[in-house]
């Protein structure tokens, strides 16, 4: 999963801080035009560098938050094989914020640090895992939508500047789609199923679209730091580049799954040959985003919880780790 | 039919109802206890923890499911995995009553899965040479699994029992508590005596030994003692469970409980 609206917090990042060699941004800028990847030991401008640490930290606190709503359902999952798919999806997140914590931590931050600012609510991460998952559909709504448009957001970020973030969303990118498809063929069965699971899936895709399009962050012109990041190749496409393509590929995908996108608006325009939709209320995004979503207590509670409830085990691995040392010099 | 061949088909149908039943018990302690640890994702106390108990819960959903199927197949009435596991009460369960018991702290799951792992390690180790050449695949498989699931939760016992003095006093609780239900994991009916007879399971008394010797050593090297020998009134294996089994089955029967029918 991805997180969106990664670029609406925080401070506008400057090009080059003072002191900051110019000659040392120049070259910098001209290996990132050449589509050189930056790596941890390479010079790189300090906003760059926060910026990468905001984005990464950002996407890997959005995959561990983004355990708990599909986790919700794991004891529930309707069949045997569905369950064991869910545990897989479910734990291949918590293995894509372990791969992104690492390539953040290459900046120079731990995980930790990181860890202390999604608990104490500075660190934010996607508003979409605010929302409720309340029926079984909503796991497939979540694999289909979610997970659809976060393959949207991510793809670019495989091409992104910097190597250890891009190498690391070349693996997640192809777990993403396989989650992709999963949560679709949930969707498909509950279409083709009787008519309570058919309600159910339409009432999970009202539930999930606009989210889901919100995901992609706000409008260009809203948007205050996406020239930088074009400049520096982490970012690649505008939000409402990557918002226009999502929809144009799922509007499809619910009509052959005889679902309706609840806005009746949509329509397929001819001459720029896309789905135009309605208005985006922004005033839900950013309720969320300040806290006011459905869930955004539960999510962080539950984090809290478990790194609360982890405390005496944290501390006896690590006690039993120097006591073994201890015991393995005193015996060389 | 002559009397002989009437008395051969009685043996038969006999010692198919007994794998039928072996096997469930097999299935059912898997899928209990995978339940179970599924409760724990995204909610472990590190991200390694959380992958950690995901994996073994997924290995054990699998191993239900191959015996389950299997299961199915034996009785010859069209269950499905599925079907057995959505659709029985808790009364038609067979799993082994420690695979139940609540998750508790980090250390009672890391208890009950160690108690579990060292016996799963011994029961699948004597099914790889069963005469059943069904079950002596599925175990092979689970036996692979077992030896990872054994060494996460055995290491976790050593790291608990000798980390912190709370650490030490939190996981010898859970021990001292979960320890009356190992009565009944090397208790042999006449279920496991007719299987053992066959050549289709291993002899349970030889297991107990190789187990018991694990538990002395885990227990030794996480500064743990051994409580004495409890005996215990219930036996999941012959279907009489705690009162946690119910919960366990309402949660995770309740969508084919309630669209009856209905495809997923």
């Amino acid at each position: 999963m991805y997180t969106q609206a990664l670029d609406t917090h925080g401070k506008e990042p400057v090009a080059a801080a003072a002191g900051e060699s110019a000659a040392h941004a120049l070259r910098f800028q001209s290996r990132v035009d050449a589509d050189e990847k930056i790596e941890p030991k390479d010079w790189m401008p300090d906003a760059y560098r926060q910026t990468l640490i905001r984005q990464i930290s950002q996407h890997a606190h959005s995959e561990i938050v983004g355990m708990l709503p599909e986790g919700n359902w794991i004891t529930r999952a309707p069949s045997l094989r569905r369950k064991a798919v869910l545990i897989a999806k479910v734990q291949d997140e918590g293995g894509h914020g372990m791969y992104l914590y690492s390539a953040a931590e290459t900046l120079g931050v731990t995980r930790d640090q990181l860890f202390e600012q999604l608990l104490s609510g500075v660190a934010k991460y996607s508003s979409i895992f605010n929302y409720p998952t309340l029926t079984w559909a909503d796991v497939g709504a979540i694999g289909w939508l979610v997970d659809g448009a976060a393959i949207m957001n991510q793809i670019p970020i495989c091409r992104c500047s910097y190597g250890p973030y891009a190498r690391a969303m070349v693996r997640i990118c192809k777990e993403e789609s396989f989650h992709q498809r999963q949560g679709f063929e949930i969707m498909l069965t509950l279409a083709q199923g009787t008519p309570a699971q058919r309600l159910m899936a339409q009432e999970a895709l009202n539930r999930w679209w606009w989210p889901s399009i919100m995901m992609f962050g706000p409008s260009d012109g809203e948007s205050k730091h996406t020239a930088q990041s074009m400049r520096w190749k982490i970012k690649r496409f505008s939000n409402d580049e990557l918002r226009q393509k999502f929809i144009d590929v799922t509007v499809p995908q619910a009509h052959f799954l005889g679902l309706t996108i609840p806005d009746a608006q949509l329509r397929w325009d001819e001459a720029t040959q896309h789905y135009i939709g309605g208005p985006i209320d922004w005033s839900e995004f950013n309720a969320v985003l300040k806290g006011n979503g459905p869930c955004n207590r539960e999510r962080l509670q539950a984090r809290r919880t478990a790194w609360e409830a982890g405390r005496w085990v944290r501390e006896a691995a690590s006690a039993h780790a120097a006591k073994s040392a201890a015991r393995t010099t005193q015996a060389a | 039919m002559s009397p002989a061949v009437a008395t051969a088909a009685r043996a038969d149908r006999a010692l198919n109802e007994a794998l039928l039943r072996y096997v469930l018990r097999l299935g059912d302690t898997s899928l209990v206890l995978g339940q179970r640890l599924g409760e724990w994702v995204g909610h472990a106390p590190t991200l390694e923890e959380d992958l950690g108990l995901a994996n073994l819960a997924l290995d054990l959903i699998g191993q239900a499911r191959l015996l389950l199927t299997y299961a199915g197949e034996i009785e010859g009435r069209e269950r499905d995995e599925d079907a057995l596991a959505y659709l029985r009460d808790a009364p038609e369960f067979f799993n082994l009553a420690l695979a139940e018991q609540p998750n508790g702290d980090f250390g009672c799951t890391i208890v009950r899965q160690w108690l579990l792992d060292a016996w799963q390690l011994e029961i699948y180790a004597g099914l790889q040479e069963s005469t059943d050449s069904r079950l002596a695949a599925i175990a092979a498989k689970a036996l692979k699994e077992t030896r990872y699931h054994y060494r996460f939760s055995s290491g976790w016992l050593v790291r608990l029992g000798d980390g912190t003095a709370e650490s030490h006093e939190r996981v010898q609780r859970a021990v001292d508590q979960l320890w009356r239900f190992t009565s009944e994991l090397f208790a042999p009916d006449e279920v496991d005596e007719r299987m053992a007879s066959a050549g289709i399971a291993p002899s349970l008394s030889t297991a107990e030994v190789r187990w018991s010797a694990h538990m002395d050593e885990d227990l030794r090297a996480a500064t743990l003692k051994r409580p004495a020998a409890q005996p215990y009134p219930w036996h999941g294996k012959r279907g009489v469970h705690t009162e946690h089994l119910g919960y366990v089955l309402a949660e995770m029967q309740h969508l084919q409980r309630t669209y009856p029918g209905a495809r997923w």
